[in-house]
């Protein structure tokens, strides 16, 4: 199990990273959204894998660890509000600059 | 604290300057001149009283302690060698601002330029009376600044601009090898303070890093001291107006570097290393100095060169070692200061009456300039060094102390042949410089004919310094005993006798070496004109300008590798961060020995394999139809989903709640954006593009996986029993998860919000300028649906409104013991209240809400605030929480905590937040937008 979710989260890694580095901002998008999935389970089994044991007290005799929980439970709030602010970010900037390239305009055309 | 107050005087006096022009522009010099003369004039009366108290060996070191930890004390040194400088340092000053009265006489720059030259005096005078080495070497920055404004006094000449450059580099990259190299000397000596460094020569030579140090510090003076082949700023700076180049370049700025070696001699001197690098450099450039200024045509060139040769000569005298070389360096370098510095106001004084430094053309002054050149006599034959004058003493003094030299082989016949035939060039130069300007002929085609005379007292301090110069040369022995004296104990470790000068009148073989260079030299002289001849066939060199091309070659080089790294390109900004962060883990987990742990694996669940495959395999496909952009979101929140699937499997059931509703609206935030945007990425990436981001993907990749399963497999060892115990009995909750958030980690939380709040509003402010007119998708894709608000949704929405509001009441209420609580309740509302949205549309729904939604924010974190600060009231920390059960009718028995209250806030920012970002990016979907404006 522990081998599964580890190559799991490698395989996330790499798609967001891979995203990230893509020429638009849509893919950038993307790319952030799946690297801050990697991270919140990366996060959340640093406090192992128990499965059927919420951390309630009194419900069951040993329970998963609360802490990485509470961590990724503010984690995924605050990345879903960089992700709105992201993606309002490059609607202005593709509405201001004409092209949703990162770099604000298209790289096959001359730079001076 | 009179160092102290000598060193602040002339900044006092450089502020009243200041002041004193911008409050009467219109004042005349005098009053200038009056009032800048006043700090130096102090200063050397100040000296002069302290003058008696100067005791062999014994030094006044005044100190204030400022952070003593980094050894660095506001101390003052008063010792024989800081008191002969200082002296120097004020006495030529003051009669320098005397000469500028009138050269600067009826110019608008005359204020600035008293205000730099006391500036410079504090730099200076900071040098020389500094105990500590960390405030010397500002001092020595500090002087490099000022001469880089004086020497490029008249800006607009573009001689000035680029000779101050030049001297700039030099000196300034001197002083960064100088701050290497006294770093080193404080840490091999363990303090900064003089005292303390001057009392283990020995451990200081006998250490490893000697000659590294050594090299470094004397970098730094050679640098300032102009010697070979640094030596090139110096000609240069001749651009500065002249009582600059009189100041700076003849008496103070370049004898900083003398000071430095005469200072740290007894520390650091006396060995093979010093001997050998001081006396060849110093050889070298006397040499360079003496020949070169022989064929100079330009007055102030020829004096630059003969002030280079004379440093060189001082250096070569230190470099020697021996307490009478001392006693002969510091000697020269008094009579040094007193004949050049009127050599060079003469020089300013020809340049300002005919408009010309060119000697080819200025001859025969002597009948228009009669008292110029009888003042002028004296110095020039102290430099050329006949009988009688100071300077024939301590040439003299030269060629006795290069005869006593025996240490390495070569030196005991080099050295005395080389100081003559150096000795002959000077005879020559000096004698050119007299004779050519006053006899040798008549003027020939000047600028300004007949010649600008100025008042005869402007020539007073020319008369003040020739008259010194003789008084020195007439009186040596009770001059050396009284002044100099005390300076040669100072920078000596030992005791010496007082100089004879009796005996050297006598000593025989200096005299004849004497005559030698003097006949040589008026033989030289007398054969100039085939000499200039040779002379200007010889390549015209020009060191500026190889110092100018240098210049800019670096400077394009820097451009072109900041160009290089720095293109403007986030995309290539992005990969090179990926990539360093990317190698330096990766070099880290190479030292990790074992990647599995201990621990065993857990069984295999078919359905998580099932789960996990699913959301391996839609990553995947995002990647993979990432420029067909919706069916690549679409993917993404499969993704979402599955991570939810993890969450809800591994006994997190208030993540996957809260990742469920997030999900929902993000994917509708993204939803939105993308009917702004293009349908599609184009395919712009090259292969070989393509195959980098792979490889960096896939190390990151392989380095998350590695370093996770390497974790998990290691036992833990977690802090989360505190939490389990004291959750019930602390926070009254038996959700973990919730109490934690709310009441271990409040204060987390409140800042989670905050930050939520923050983003919210930026979205808010973002939204508002844009200006749909400018769309870039084409609207009318065929996937976009022509009905906005189909009526079954409408209906289904509607009737889901209560229910959910009522879910996330029992889910708000609940929270603090079962799965659950403020910001999954926020997360659920809002999903809510964005389907009313959806389905009946922006203006629909917003006729509705009763609420704006920034002040829905403000109230939520208003009201977790005042939560927090409510504990203040009780006597407790900020955040603090209190519960208790009571009995309420109807419910039964309920808890009732203040960490509710805490979590209202929470719900209500989420809320907030939420909805103000979603309907204002909803704004955008409407063509012509609601009237009014949202949140």
């Amino acid at each position: 199990m522990e081998l599964m979710i580890a190559v799991a989260l490698g395989i996330l890694t790499s798609c967001g990273v891979f995203l990230i580095l893509r020429a638009r901002t849509f893919s950038v998008v993307l790319g952030l959204t799946l690297l801050s999935h990697a991270v919140n389970l990366f996060l959340f089994s640093m406090g192992r894998l128990t499965s059927g044991a919420p951390a309630i007290v009194g419900l069951t005799p040993s329970s998963a660890d609360p802490l990485p929980q509470a961590l990724v439970l503010t984690a995924i709030v605050i990345s879903f509000a960089m992700t709105a602010f992201v993606v309002v970010l490059s609607l202005k900037a593709a509405v201001e600059l004409r092209s949703d390239h990162v770099d604000g305009e298209n790289p096959n055309e001359d730079r001076p | 604290m009179v160092p102290g107050l000598i060193i602040l005087l002339p900044v006092l006096g450089a502020l009243a300057s200041w002041l004193l022009s911008r409050n009467a522009p219109d004042a005349s010099i005098r009053v200038h001149t009056a009032l800048a003369i006043l700090a130096p004039l102090t200063g050397f009366l100040l000296l002069a009283i302290y003058w008696p108290n100067l005791t062999a060996n014994d030094a006044m070191v005044t100190t204030v302690k400022w952070i003593p930890q980094l050894g660095l004390d506001l101390s003052f040194r008063l010792d024989g060698l800081s008191w002969l400088f200082a002296t120097l340092i004020t006495g030529i000053g003051c009669l320098i601002i005397l000469y500028a009265r009138y050269y600067f006489d009826g110019k608008a720059s005359a204020p600035r330029f008293f205000i730099l030259i006391q500036l410079f005096m504090t730099a200076m005078l900071g040098i020389v009376l500094s105990e500590n080495l960390l405030f010397m070497l500002v001092f020595w920055e500090l002087t490099s600044l000022v001469s880089f404004l004086l020497i490029g006094f008249n800006w607009s000449s573009r001689g000035a601009r680029r000779g101050a450059r030049m001297s700039l580099v030099i000196t300034g990259g001197g002083g960064l090898a100088l701050l290497a190299g006294i770093l080193l000397l404080g840490n091999m000596a363990g303090s900064f303070q003089l005292s303390d460094i001057l009392a283990q020569g020995d451990t200081l030579q006998h250490h490893s890093l000697y000659p590294l140090m050594l090299s470094l510090v004397l970098l730094g003076a050679f640098t300032k001291s102009a010697q070979a082949p640094f030596h090139l700023w110096l000609p240069h700076a001749m651009a500065a107006p002249t009582p600059v180049s009189a100041y700076l370049h003849s008496a103070t700025m370049v004898k900083a570097g003398l000071f430095l070696m005469a200072r740290l001699h007894p520390a650091l001197g006396d060995t093979e290393l010093w001997f050998g690098l001081i006396t060849v450099t110093g050889m070298v450039t006397l040499m360079v100095g003496a020949f070169v200024a022989m064929f100079m045509h330009d007055i102030k060139g020829l004096l630059a060169y003969s002030t280079i040769s004379h440093l060189g000569l001082i250096t070569l005298l230190i470099g020697m070692g021996s307490e009478m070389a001392m006693a002969a360096a510091l000697f020269h370098l008094v009579c040094h200061a007193l004949f050049k510095a009127p050599l060079f106001m003469m020089a300013g004084y020809v340049d300002q009456a005919t408009g010309s430094r060119d000697m080819q053309l200025i001859n025969g002054l002597w009948r228009w300039m009669p008292a110029l050149m009888i003042v002028t006599l004296i110095p020039a034959a102290a430099m050329a060094g006949l009988p009688l004058m100071s300077g024939y003493l301590s040439k003299k003094m030269l060629f006795s102390e290069s005869l006593l030299v025996t240490a390495p082989p070569w030196a005991d016949v080099v050295i005395p042949v080389w100081v003559t035939v150096a000795g002959l060039f000077s005879v020559a130069y000096s004698l050119r410089i007299f004779h050519n300007i006053f006899f040798n002929g008549l003027p020939r085609d000047l600028p300004v004919w007949p010649p600008n005379k100025k008042p005869i007292y402007a020539l007073i301090p020319l008369a003040i310094l020739a008259a010194l110069s003789l008084t020195v040369g007439l009186m040596p022995q009770s001059i050396y005993d009284h002044l100099v004296h005390v300076a040669v104990l100072a920078a000596t470790p030992s005791h010496l006798p007082l100089y004879d000068f009796n005996a050297l009148a006598e000593a025989h073989t200096p005299a004849m070496m004497s005559l030698l260079a003097m006949l040589a030299g008026l033989a030289v002289y007398a054969a100039r004109k085939p000499l200039f001849a040779i002379h200007a066939r010889l390549p015209d060199v020009d060191a500026k300008d190889i110092f100018e091309t240098l210049m800019q070659r670096t400077i394009r080089f820097s451009q072109t590798l900041v160009y290089q790294l720095e293109n403007g390109s986030l995309q290539r900004y992005l990969a090179l961060i990926l990539m360093t962060t990317v190698a330096l883990v990766a070099w880290n987990l190479t030292g990790l020995k074992q990647w599995r742990g201990p621990v065993p694996l857990s069984d295999l669940d078919p359905l998580v394999v099932f789960g996990v495959s699913i959301l391996c395999l839609s990553a995947i496909g995002v990647v993979l139809f990432h420029r067909y952009r919706l069916p690549a979101l679409l993917l993404l929140s499969v993704t979402g989903l599955f991570v939810t699937l993890i969450f809800a499997w591994f006994s997190a059931p208030d993540l996957a709640l809260t990742q469920l509703s997030v999900e929902v609206m993000a994917v509708v935030i993204m939803m939105l954006a993308l009917s702004f945007l293009p349908q599609t990425s184009p395919r712009e990436s090259r292969l070989p593009r393509v195959l980098r981001d792979l490889f960096v993907a896939v190390v990151a990749g392989s380095g998350v996986a590695t370093f996770t399963y390497a974790v998990l497999t290691r036992p833990a060892n977690p802090i989360s029993d505190f939490f389990m115990v004291n959750s019930v009995p602390g926070g009254g909750g038996t959700n973990v998860v919730n109490v934690i958030l709310v009441d271990f980690r409040g204060f987390d939380t409140l800042g989670e919000i905050t930050v939520l709040g923050i983003a919210a509003v930026a979205v808010f402010a973002f939204t508002q300028k844009l200006n749909l007119k400018q769309r870039v998708a084409e609207s009318g894709h065929s996937h976009w649906a022509a009905e906005p608000h189909p009526v079954f949704l409408q209906m289904v929405a509607h009737m889901a409104l209560p229910i959910a509001l009522l879910v996330s009441a029992y889910i708000f209420l609940r929270g603090h013991n079962m799965p659950g609580g403020g910001f999954i309740a926020g997360l659920v509302t809002a999903v809510a209240l964005t389907l009313q949205y959806m389905a009946g549309g922006l203006v629909w729904a917003h006729e509705r809400m009763r609420t704006q939604f920034r002040s829905l924010i403000g109230a939520g974190l208003l009201i977790a605030l005042l939560t927090g600060v409510a504990s203040w009231v009780f006597g407790y920390p900020f955040l603090t929480s209190t519960f208790a059960h009571m009995d309420w009718p109807l419910i039964g028995e309920f808890e009732l905590a203040s960490a509710l209250l805490f979590d209202l806030g929470v719900y209500t920012t989420v809320v907030g937040a939420t909805l103000l970002i979603l309907a204002n990016l909803g704004k955008l979907m409407t063509i012509a937008g609601p009237g009014k404006e949202i949140g």
